[in-house]
């Protein structure tokens, strides 16, 4: 068993048995459906919406190539810089010989998973530059040296109790349990940031392929700040988060909103095209666009499994997933967490390592019927399980499903298993959930249901 | 009409009433039930763990011996959907591709070949009881049968519903999952139970005995008193 599912295994027990866990993950959850069903309903047709959100992916993905080199020949008419990065490490270099050409001393971030998934901020800190977390739920994770627990609310894990604590702990600020409070404390520390920072790293919620615009839609306006305040902004998104047309933003911004949080729409959606014009009042005076492809396009050769990349981090798909909420997010141990986790994380860091994400589902299929977009993405849990078994596969178990194949096409062989579970099963007490059970996997937590004296098959050849 | 009872090994084994109550009830609406006992599993544990081929060596006997069948009703809407959505992707391109389309065609879970097919709901059922019903996954997403179920246990005398939160939330059940991930199916097992029991019903109900033997595994080993009882088992009462 490889150390990372070793890891997991013993994270997902640990969490799974966590009752304290599960009911604030249930009631966070909860209250969120609730709102996402009323938003929803306020959709002429939710499935209608999702079947266009679903085609308009297919088209901006078809002509990827053709709507990248849209959006950037127009974003570099108004004088963006445009960086192309192939991996993290590229993309990594690139940020930083630009915080160091401008000899920067502090960096300040809205929200961006693409920065989680190429480990920015530990590159920058290893610089020595200060970077600050703007996004409230992000500079609490931040505070606690913790991934994001979700992609969405990233420390949806912790109660107000916890956060006051740490913001007491790290940031001196007296006790409270008033989220407006709390809020307040976080807002004080990050003002005095934003004046301080030199560089502003946000992220993108989509790209506009006709307009050569990013668009970023976010509850705080933090991002808007990271944006204007700082002189020189950095964007840093996938490659994958082309929109061919303005236009589409009037659906994607509310069923974005909708799916990921049970909002009608996000409070502050802005677009960003260029660094500031001359008579303009405010905006960065040097406007850089990092595009990051980090295997993306090998996933759009996968004919099976592109429709992975029409994914809008809305994070629905996680919210309603059974694994997720039982596990928590921290234990998948990747950027990008939940059922779209376990699709792509194989693809973009290496399918053996992650194989385990893919089979440590129930395939209920909770999480393609939410999904905005349409991906299917239990299917593609079935599909990373068999390329991965064909790759490599368990000779244990696939001499094991050889033997199945054998006996169940055989009425004598199967009447000989079935002869010996009879005899068998008066023995298997002596050892049940015990370590010599080889049923243990099942029979530490459960009963295991007995053969039947009469199974259907005697009994219905004794009618005949 | 001639119907084809395909009977999964696990309800062969343990749960030999849910098929015999089939029986019970597709002769008494009139039609003639065949089954063919060599046809054991439908390869749904490989296909799950990703052996596609020592699937393909399973449904391939399958497709062969249902093909002259005029409709093929299934003891589970696990292997409903393997038959119905999966046997088609396995052969996607070959030469059984026509057959496992033809299956699939004519497959139906038990309670949507009653509603959707027949177009039956009252089978004259009586079951003095409070039940609940739980949603199993492959039939409620895979095959889209939601309604049938509940518009036939509406028919039966005497018989309360009750619905339990999150009803079609998986009860962890998975197949070869429950034994790879065990901490993990046993964590949703138990969210399942426990919403159950809080309708105060005396039943689960479901139309998958495979999630029923699941939950009622659970709820053995916590020596809880609710019961679970396939849909089938409550239409042959009377
Ligand atoms: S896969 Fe679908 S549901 Fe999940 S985060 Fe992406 S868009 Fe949202």
């Amino acid at each position: 068993m490889s150390e990372i599912l070793k890891l997991f295994k013993a994270q997902a027990s640990k969490v799974a048995g966590d009752l304290r866990h599960r009911s604030l993950i249930q009631t966070a959850l909860g209250k969120y459906e609730t709102q996402r069903d009323r938003r929803k309903a306020a959709f002429q047709s939710w499935e209608e919406a999702r079947q266009v959100a679903a085609e308009t992916k297919w088209e901006a993905m078809r002509s990827l190539d053709e709507h990248l080199v849209s959006f950037v020949n127009k974003l570099e008419a108004r004088g963006t810089r445009v960086h192309w990065a192939s991996n993290g490490v590229q993309a990594r270099d690139i940020i930083l010989g630009v915080i160091r050409a401008k000899k920067a001393r502090c960096v300040i971030k809205s929200k961006a998973m693409t920065a989680e998934e190429i480990h920015l901020n530990e590159a920058m800190e290893k610089e020595g530059y200060e970077v600050v977390e703007s996004d409230l739920g992000e500079f609490i994770v931040q505070l606690r040296k913790e991934a994001p627990y979700h992609i969405v609310f990233p420390a949806m894990h912790l109660t107000r109790d916890e956060i006051s604590d740490l913001f007491h702990r790290e940031l001196g600020s007296a006790q409270t349990s008033d989220p407006e409070e709390l809020t307040m404390i976080a807002r004080r520390a990050l003002r005095k940031k934003y004046i301080a920072a030199d560089i502003g790293i946000t992220g993108a919620n989509f790209a506009i392929a006709e307009t050569g615009m990013i668009s970023i839609t976010e509850n705080e306006g933090n991002a808007r700040l990271t944006a204007a305040l700082p002189k020189t902004m950095i964007t840093l998104l996938g490659i994958e988060k082309v929109l061919p047309r303005m236009a589409d933003l009037a659906l994607f911004l509310p069923m974005l909103a909708t799916a990921g949080a049970g909002q009608p729409i996000t409070c502050y959606n802005s677009l960003y095209g260029g660094p500031r014009r001359p008579g303009e009042p405010d905006g960065p005076e040097e406007y850089h666009v990092v595009l990051l492809d980090n295997r993306r396009t090998e996933l759009l050769a996968d004919a099976e499994q592109r429709d992975a990349l029409h994914c809008i981090r809305c994070g629905a798909c996680l919210n309603v997933c059974p694994i997720y909420r039982n596990v928590g997010g921290h234990t998948y141990g990747t950027t990008y967490s939940g059922p779209i986790g376990s699709v792509i994380t194989p693809h973009l860091r290496g399918l053996q390592d992650w194989k385990h994400l893919s089979a440590a589902s129930s395939l209920c299929g909770a999480c393609t019927e939410t999904c905005p977009v349409k991906i299917n993405l239990h299917h593609h849990l079935l599909h990373n399980r068999r390329n991965a078994a064909a790759q490599n596969p368990n000779w244990i178990e696939k001499t094991a499903f050889r033997v199945f194949g054998t006996v169940m096409n055989s009425l004598a062989l199967y009447r000989v298993v079935r002869a010996a579970a009879r005899c068998l099963q008066p023995l298997h007490g002596l050892v049940k959930g015990g370590p010599f059970d080889p049923a243990r996997a099942w029979t530490k937590t459960r009963e295991l249901a007995p053969v039947a004296p009469k199974t259907f098959r005697e009994q219905w050849k004794e009618r005949a | 009409m001639k119907v084809t009872l395909f009977i999964p090994c696990f309800v062969d084994l343990c749960f030999p009433r849910v098929g015999m109550s089939m029986v019970t009830i597709l002769e008494r609406l009139g039609h003639q039930v065949t089954f063919h006992e060599d046809v054991i599993c439908c390869g749904q544990p490989a296909f799950n763990s990703g052996f596609w081929e020592e699937t393909r060596v399973v449904a391939r006997k399958v497709l062969q011996r249902l093909e002259s069948s005029e409709a093929v009703v299934i003891a589970s809407g696990s292997c409903g959907a393997m038959m119905k959505v999966f046997y088609p992707e396995i052969f996607d391109h070959a030469p059984e591709a026509p057959a496992a389309r033809a299956l699939a065609a004519k497959c139906f879970e038990f309670s949507e070949f009653l509603v959707n097919r027949l177009g039956v709901t009252d089978l004259g059922a009586r079951f003095p009881a409070k039940v609940t019903f739980h949603d199993g996954c492959h039939g409620l997403r895979e095959l889209g049968a939601k309604k049938p179920a509940r518009a036939l246990l509406s028919r039966v005398k005497d018989l309360t519903l009750v619905e339990m939160k999150d009803a079609e939330t998986c009860c962890g059940f998975g197949g070869t999952f429950a034994a790879k991930f065990p901490m993990i199916s046993t964590a949703m097992g138990e969210v399942k139970c426990l919403s159950a029991e809080e309708t105060g019903a005396d039943y689960i109900v479901s139309n998958d005995s495979s999630c029923l033997m699941h939950v009622q595994g659970l709820l053995d080993r916590q020596g809880k008193k609710v019961k679970t009882i396939h849909l089938a088992e409550i239409l042959a009462s009377a």
